[in-house]
């Protein structure tokens, strides 16, 4: 799994510096942020399941009351308060909540019997809801998606039976419209009917699928070679370096860079599954699952949004995409993914 | 229940789990296929299309205006350059908020109400991403003010252009015309292709005349664009081809000295060679700076120079049309003496006045003389501008045999010089009056065309035209104002040489007859101009002439207080030299210039500089008046 995530940090830094113009203290910078994320993943790693366990509502509880603070005095940033000024860091609570929310669900649902009665449901949901709704209240609805995920999983994984799930599923496939009415600002239904038709608004909303189709596009088979993307060296790429930077990886590298870059997330995430399924309780089973998967929601998103078949919705591409707080964030979670790999033989004594 | 017992349970829930994170391993698994289906057909079945679109991003097809050709006087002054200005540019596309920007802008450069005026208009006229000047001519402060503060102003450019400047204009504007901003009738008249790129056309005289030989070919370049607009680099580059530069005939400081010499005086002056036909002179005056028009003028500025006394605009040695007078005189003679209607030197006795035979009104023809010439042959007749004389041998040759014979000198016909819009003058005939008025010809109009009165009229350019058939003993040019067309690799490519066409007289003496008249008038004891003749180091030939000031083509409301002096009459003196050998002729017409003897100075400076012959100063001067004559 280290060699995994080794791999793929070293393509991301490979295709940051291209993406950014050759800057090298964004680089610089990218590959701190690294180097801080893999310290937090070996430290993590050292951390027994069952530790993590103790804290796990602790950890949730301090979440929710971040989340709350954010909301009441959080810096606003980009039009939107995500932002928790400490002094010494800015910082997401929300980020903390990706860990934090299916931790908690794994916590709960492993001391009740499984598959989870009606009751264990509720409760769930409430614990999902919770910190998905205070999140997109910032708004951020990539984190608030990407959380919900997590809880998610955590309950299919916990083996939710598969009627409930079809109807709740078609229960919130109901909800949707209202949720478009009355939950969604303006600029996320407009990314909504911009996925759905980008060349509506060339240059307006639309402008940066269309530009990315276009990287991606061109990149053809072999693509047009590193630092080559015409596309992503002349600026039309929007936020290259951050959330689009897929299309940068597309148009340089073409299909076949695609199939390498996505085999190697497919591996991380399997592996991960791997991991759960050898867990030694049901707590490390859920967690180790539910992060694995997130992961993989991550990638998802991010690719299925750059390549024009979701909407944009602000999720970076994992390890690749400048940016810290998530880095930490996804570091974490396969530092708990190695710890409960590593601690399974010792726990099955 | 403590964390222990619930590790070492179940292997049930181990068994379901396994199960649902198998399904879950193969969605994610199928779902990762998906996206990279969808990158298949993103770059591999809809790579051309992706390509081409990338394409079409990065490359961008530019134009790449050709130098305008320059205008050079004969001995090589430039009289149109292209000089590099700066110019402010927006690609509106590419400003966030033109309101701001816009303002933001006026802060740091002027910006005239009719600047964004031109702006906003220009806005809607476009194709999308041009992009629209704001300002023209920016100055070296304002240019690096801009340059500092570039970052502000996404979508800005300072273009580098250059731009036509007229370092002579007020001299030679007549001539020379000026360029201005293409406008929307133009637009449908030019080949649009040739001109992207290109925001000036000429607008009048060569530069309008001789538009396609100065404007060149455009060229093309394919430049790599970022996402801004800003060019990075060239692909591939086809280079303009230059337009030819023209070296007139014109020469900048007779010209100058012919505006000089006019003074204050609105009216024209014309000189050529008589050999070739080449415009030396080309004055109209007033005159006025043809730089206001490059980049579009004012309205103040317009209406001044539109409505002012004497309208500048007006291009007099051109457009004017005034009656010849008696500057018609030797040509008159000539077909008198070449009809045989009179002989060299029969008399005609003149006692102030003339009397039509076989009128019953008794209506007196009055000679400007009221006691009379007396006994006046031709060389008299010419020499003194005897016009009861002149009325005798007009009512013998007949309207249509002055028609017909004043018509080999270019008289009532446009003389073809390289300018658009020159007018016809008039030469009246029977069949013209039938035609025109619907009214036979009266005698006693005969009469008064034999003086160059009536229906007559020439422009400034036509009578030097007929003055230079006359000194070249009936070779008519085609009058000109370009000499050569050269590339722009100084190979010379055109040299303008007219048709010439020669007629001959039924006696070629009488070439000699008239030419002596002429002479006469300068060197002759009683000659009208012997004052302008008096001290010449050559021998000059001349005739003086006077119109009355009526059936001008442009006379208007006047001001009061020019009326008196717009009232006087046209002062007109045509002549070459030098006599024996002419290598120069003259016209010049100075409105209320009272008298032909006045003006004649005004020739004689521009001879005697040509000639390089700095005799002492004439008797005479302009300003001094002379009694008036008919």
């Amino acid at each position: 799994m280290l060699v995994g995530l080794l791999l793929l940090t070293a393509a991301g830094l490979g295709i940051l510096y291209s993406a950014g113009d050759g800057s090298l203290p964004l680089l610089e910078k990218q590959a701190i942020r690294l180097l801080l994320a893999f310290l937090v993943m070996l430290l993590l790693a050292q951390i027994p399941p069952h530790q993590l366990y103790l804290w796990t509502p602790w950890v949730f509880a301090v979440g929710l009351v971040l989340l709350l603070l954010v909301l009441l005095a959080g810096e606003i940033g980009k039009g939107a308060q995500r932002w928790l000024d400490l002094y010494v860091v800015k910082f997401q609570p929300s980020e903390m909540m990706k860990l934090a929310t299916p931790m908690m669900l794994a916590w709960y649902l492993s001391e009740r019997p499984l598959p989870p009665g009606f009751k264990s449901l509720v409760v769930s949901s409430v614990l999902v809801l919770l910190p998905t709704l205070l999140i997109a209240r910032q708004p951020d609805l990539g984190t608030a998606l990407l959380v919900a995920a997590a809880g998610f999983f955590v309950v299919f994984l916990a083996g939710i039976r598969w009627t409930v799930l079809i109807g709740t599923t078609l229960a919130a496939l109901g909800f949707v419209p209202l949720l478009w009415k009355f939950f969604m600002h303006d600029y996320q239904r407009q990314r909504v009917l911009t996925m759905l038709n980008p060349e509506s608004d060339p240059l307006g909303a639309g402008y940066h699928i269309i530009q990315s189709k276009i990287a991606i596009g061109s990149g053809g088979i072999y693509g047009k070679g590193w630092l080559n993307g015409t596309q992503s060296q002349l600026d039309f790429l929007p936020e290259r370096s951050t959330d689009f930077i897929f299309a940068v990886f597309g148009e340089e590298f073409g299909m076949m860079g695609a199939i390498v870059l996505l085999s190697l997330y497919a591996f991380i995430i399997l592996r991960g599954l791997y991991i759960a399924t050898h867990a030694q309780d049901n707590f490390s089973r859920l967690l180790a699952g539910s992060l694995s998967l997130t992961f993989f929601v991550y990638l998802f998103v991010n690719v299925g949004m750059v390549s024009g078949i979701l909407p944009v919705v602000g999720v970076p591409l994992p390890l690749v995409s400048y940016g810290g707080t998530s880095m930490v964030t996804l570091m974490a979670s396969f530092g708990m993914l190695m710890s409960i790999n590593s601690h399974r033989r010792l726990l099955s004594r | 229940m403590s964390y222990r017992t619930l590790v070492t349970d179940h292997s049930y829930h181990a068994r379901q789990f396994r199960s649902r994170a198998v399904f879950a391993g193969f969605l994610c698994l199928l779902l990762l296929i998906a996206l990279l289906v969808r990158l298949g057909y993103l770059q591999i079945i809809e790579n051309t299309h992706f390509s081409d679109l990338s394409e079409n991003n990065r490359i961008r097809l530019m134009a790449l205006p050709p130098n305008r050709g320059l205008i050079y006087d004969r001995n090589g002054v430039v009289l149109a350059e292209n000089q590099p200005t700066f110019h402010l540019e927006l690609i509106p596309e590419q400003v966030p908020d033109m309101d701001t920007t816009l303002a933001a802008l006026g802060k740091i450069v002027r910006l005239s109400e009719e600047d964004l005026k031109r702006f906003r208009l220009a806005l809607r006229n476009r194709r999308p991403f041009d992009s629209v000047s704001l300002r023209s001519r920016l100055d070296d402060e304002e240019v690096a003010r801009l340059a500092a503060n570039r970052h502000r102003f996404p979508g800005m450019d300072i273009a580098a252009r250059l731009s036509r400047n007229y370092p002579h204009g007020k001299d030679v504007v007549h001539a020379v015309g000026y360029v201005g901003r293409i406008n929307e009738k133009e637009l449908e008249t030019i080949d649009v292709g040739n001109y992207r790129g290109t925001n000036y056309i000429g607008k009048t005289g060569l530069e309008k005349y001789y538009e396609d030989d100065l404007h060149g070919i455009v060229g093309q370049q394919n430049v790599e664009v970022n996402a801004e607009g800003r060019v990075l680099r060239a692909i591939d580059t086809v280079p303009p081809v230059p337009g030819n530069d023209l070296v007139l005939s014109l020469d900048l400081e007779l010209q100058q000295i012919a505006d000089a010499a006019l003074g204050d005086l609105a009216g024209a002056v014309v000189a050529m060679v008589p050999q070739t036909g080449e415009v030396l002179v080309f004055v109209s005056k007033p005159t006025y700076d043809p730089n206001l028009f490059v980049d579009g003028i004012s309205h103040t500025d317009y209406d001044a120079l539109s409505h002012g006394d004497y309208k500048p605009l007006f291009n007099r040695a051109l457009y004017g049309q005034y009656p010849p007078g008696s500057t018609l005189k030797p040509f008159i003679g000539l077909g008198a003496l070449d009809d045989r209607v009179i002989g060299a030197h029969e008399d005609i006795y003149c006692n102030g006045y003339y009397l039509l035979p076989g009128d019953d009104t008794e209506r007196k023809y009055r000679d400007w003389k009221k006691e009379g010439h007396r006994h006046t042959d031709m060389n008299k007749a010419i020499e003194e501008s005897c016009d009861v004389y002149f009325y005798e041998v007009s009512r013998r040759m007949g309207i249509d045999r002055i028609h017909d014979f004043l018509n080999k000198f270019g008289f009532g016909r446009r003389t073809g010089i390289d300018l658009l819009g020159e007018r016809s003058g008039l030469l009246p005939s029977s069949e013209w009056k039938k035609r025109v008025h619907r009214k036979v010809w009266y005698p006693g109009e005969t009469l008064i065309s034999g003086i160059g009165q009536g229906y007559m009229l020439t422009t400034p350019l036509q009578l030097v035209n007929a003055v230079s058939v006359l000194a070249s003993r009936g070779v008519v040019h085609q009058p000109h104002l370009v000499r050569e067309i050269r590339n722009n690799q100084g190979e010379y490519s055109e040299i303008i040489k007219p048709e010439q066409t020669t007629f001959k007289l039924n006696n070629e003496n009488n070439w000699n007859l008239v030419q002596q008249a002429m002479r006469d008038v300068l060197h002759g004891t009683w000659g009208t101009a012997r004052l302008t003749g008096y001290g010449l180091k050559y021998k000059m030939a001349g005739k003086t002439g006077t119109a009355q000031v009526f059936g001008i083509a442009q006379d208007e409301e006047y001001d009061q207080e020019t009326v008196a002096k717009k009232l006087r009459d046209h002062g007109l003196f045509i002549a070459f030299a030098p006599y024996d050998n002419p290598q120069i002729a003259v016209a010049v017409v100075a409105e209320n210039g009272e008298h032909g003897s006045a003006v004649a100075p005004i020739a004689r400076k521009i001879i005697d500089h040509y000639l390089k012959v700095d005799g002492p100063a004439s008797k005479a001067t302009s300003v001094r008046r002379k009694r008036t004559s008919n």
